[in-house]
């Protein structure tokens, strides 16, 4: 990156250390829930999976989002993405890792994490995410590697091509973690792997653009050029709409079937706080003001750009709270046709309250993300050289 | 072929048929005895269930909840964040009225969807079909618990007190009734069917779903039972009467 004044070095390392230290924060409270056990959260035997998994979930599915820029320069061929190819392979790396310490740190034993590389059960899908997960890293490195180094340009291609199609299973993967749970009526759907491809790909573009600008800035340069800038902004609207497509496809396909009547009106119409987050939070928030603000033409600029990325981001968070939260609060049909009691909880709804360990993980994860990205983009030239004049949209 | 080898194939013959003739008692009556020898694998011929009339189960008792509890060392409180490996479920009929009360535990399937889904191979299933948390490979993910039809896990929230020697337990791991596994390979029932036998209600039947002549099967055979979530097709070791 190398800064190119004092101001911006000092910018450098307070922005290092302010995510330095929330990454300490996370780790203090992965130990406090390491110590007492997972009680001291709002997590409990019905909602299983909780803030943490939202947070973890985003950053993983965001990671392979992030490749976009680089798949489209080396797969596809189109060279006005190419100079954006590295900051694209870094910030890969940056979110997976923030996303895959989350889902660690929250493990009952996180200490056995050797256990879960050295024992794997290939029927679970768990176990060849975590293949795919370290494979990503290493494809990773190597086409980072590549686009770095001039001598080694001829591998850039293959490398990303292999890196386009792993991301693309791994992301498969992700969604298949709840698409293959058979039992809930959340999830249970083969649409889910696809639902989360569109989604890895707005959030993932969302948070490119949140990166370039944001490093470009503290090396005192222009977040993009104005052509590139222009496609990006078109792209990430079409990203957008697709992401709505899918989730629309899946909840209708749900409103068909008599037995899953019930669980949808839960989640968009009746099970507060669900409705409102999903409606007001990703719909809304997360998806139509986003595209106003991609698709209005008196909104070009890189400001408007980064307003919808931030929108597409938080509203990315409340999709996976409705979806991985208030799909577990919703109690498990095991009677139909029964009115049901227990001292289990059976037929009630689950009230979920994340506690502040939680929280502070979650956030982590993105600041694990962050100072990965920062400190990256110091160290490695993933910034592009010059200014790269690109032809807008037709 | 040269007599030498001749001669060592009829004595390995000879061999094989005496080492068979001395093992075969040994099998006929380890089929007849359930009691597994210790350090003798489960068996694949026994099909371990339970049978669980509804007709015979009040609403209100916990005999079964309660023996549970204190063969496993289960503190038996009942916040959210508590193991319950049994509980008892009340019914109401939407359309009838009709009131059934019943425990449900882990159901033992044939084809678990916690065992499918473990990304370690923690969670596992015996050759007799008891379903089972390896604690030593279970890294507390909870995916076992999202993929359960029937709610049957729970994860160790707090650090434990009160553990019993056969029952080993752990903050951060996964678990749920194990058969009482330590009782039935010493030819033992578990704990809720003892208890539930004791109080005079006989409600539950505990045995092999394999063996014909035995009294589950037999019951089984002679009366209308239920699976849970029975659409699932994962062939529960757990059945139900007058569901």
């Amino acid at each position: 990156m190398g800064p190119t004044s004092a101001s911006s070095r000092r910018a450098f390392w307070a922005l290092l250390a302010a995510g330095g230290a929330l990454v300490a924060v996370a780790l203090g409270a992965a130990h406090y829930m390491e110590v007492h056990g997972h009680a001291v959260t709002g997590m409990n035997n019905q909602v299983v999976w909780g803030l943490p998994h939202v947070f973890a979930i985003f950053l993983i599915v965001a990671a392979s989002g992030a490749l976009n820029v680089a798949s489209i320069g080396s797969v596809f061929g189109e060279a006005a993405y190419k100079p954006h190819s590295p900051l694209s392979v870094l910030l890969t790396v940056a979110l997976l890792a923030g996303g895959l310490m989350v889902l660690v740190l929250d493990l009952g034993r996180p200490e056995r994490l050797v256990v879960a590389a050295t024992h794997y059960n290939f029927r679970s899908i768990f176990a060849w995410n975590m293949i795919l997960y370290n494979g990503l890293f290493a494809i990773c490195a190597l086409y980072l590697w590549a686009l770095l180094e001039r001598r080694l340009g001829g591998y850039a291609k293959p490398l990303g091509l292999a890196a386009f199609a792993w991301r693309i299973i791994l992301t498969t993967g992700t969604g298949s973690i709840f698409g293959f749970l058979v039992a809930r009526q959340a999830y249970a759907s083969g649409v889910i792997a696809p639902l989360f491809i569109a989604l890895s790909l707005a959030w993932g573009l969302a948070a490119f653009h949140l990166a370039q600008c944001g490093l470009a800035r503290l090396a005192g340069r222009e977040p993009m050029d104005a052509g590139l800038h222009a496609r990006v902004r078109r792209l990430l609207a079409i990203f957008v709409i697709a992401a709505l497509y899918f989730v629309a496809v899946h909840h209708v396909t749900n409103l068909y079937w008599a037995k899953q009547a019930a669980f949808e009106r839960f989640i968009l119409v009746s099970g507060a706080p669900y409705p409102a987050l999903f409606w007001g939070g990703y719909v809304v928030a997360g998806g139509l003001v986003p595209l106003a603000l991609l698709l209005h033409p008196g909104l070009a600029g890189p400001r408007a750009t980064a307003a919808a990325s931030v929108l597409v981001s938080l509203g990315a968070l409340a999709f996976l709270y409705v979806f991985i939260i208030g799909g577990q609060a919703y109690p498990l049909e095991i009677f139909p046709g029964y009115e049901v009691a227990s001292a289990f909880h059976d037929g009630q709804v689950d009230g979920y309250a994340p506690s502040l360990p939680e929280f502070l993980l979650g956030l982590g994860g993105v600041a694990a993300a962050f100072v990965i990205a920062l400190a990256g983009a110091r160290a490695l030239p993933v910034l592009p050289p010059d200014r790269v004049a690109v032809a807008a949209p037709k | 072929m040269n007599p030498v080898d001749q001669r060592r194939r009829d004595f390995l013959g000879k061999a094989a048929v005496a080492a068979g003739a001395m093992i075969a008692p040994g099998v006929i009556l380890y089929d007849y005895a359930h009691a597994k020898a210790p350090g003798d694998p489960a068996s694949p011929k026994v099909r371990w269930g339970m049978l669980i009339d509804t007709t015979k189960c009040a609403s209100g008792c916990r005999d079964c909840v309660d023996a549970c509890n204190r063969e496993n060392g289960l503190p038996g409180s009942t916040r959210p964040t508590d193991s319950q490996w049994i509980r008892k479920v009340d019914l109401k009929d939407l359309k009838s009225g009709k009131a059934v009360s019943l425990p449900v535990m882990c159901q033992h399937c044939a084809e678990p969807p916690c065992v499918d889904v473990c990304p370690t191979g923690a969670s596992f299933k015996r050759e007799d079909g008891i379903v089972l948390v390896d604690r030593h490979t279970c890294i507390g993910c909870r995916y076992c618990m999202m993929a359960c039809p029937y709610k049957a896990r729970s994860f160790v929230h707090e650090p434990t007190t009160g553990q019993k020697p056969d029952v080993p337990r752990g903050k951060g791991c996964v678990e749920s009734c194990t058969l009482c596994v330590h009782k039935v390979d010493r030819g033992g029932t578990p704990s809720c069917v003892e208890a539930c036998a004791a109080a005079g209600h006989g409600a539950i039947v505990f045995g092999d779903l394999n063996d014909p002549a035995s009294e589950i099967s037999r019951r089984v055979r002679a009366a209308t039972t239920t699976q849970l979530r029975a659409d699932l097709r994962t062939d529960n070791g757990v059945r139900y009467q007058g569901l």
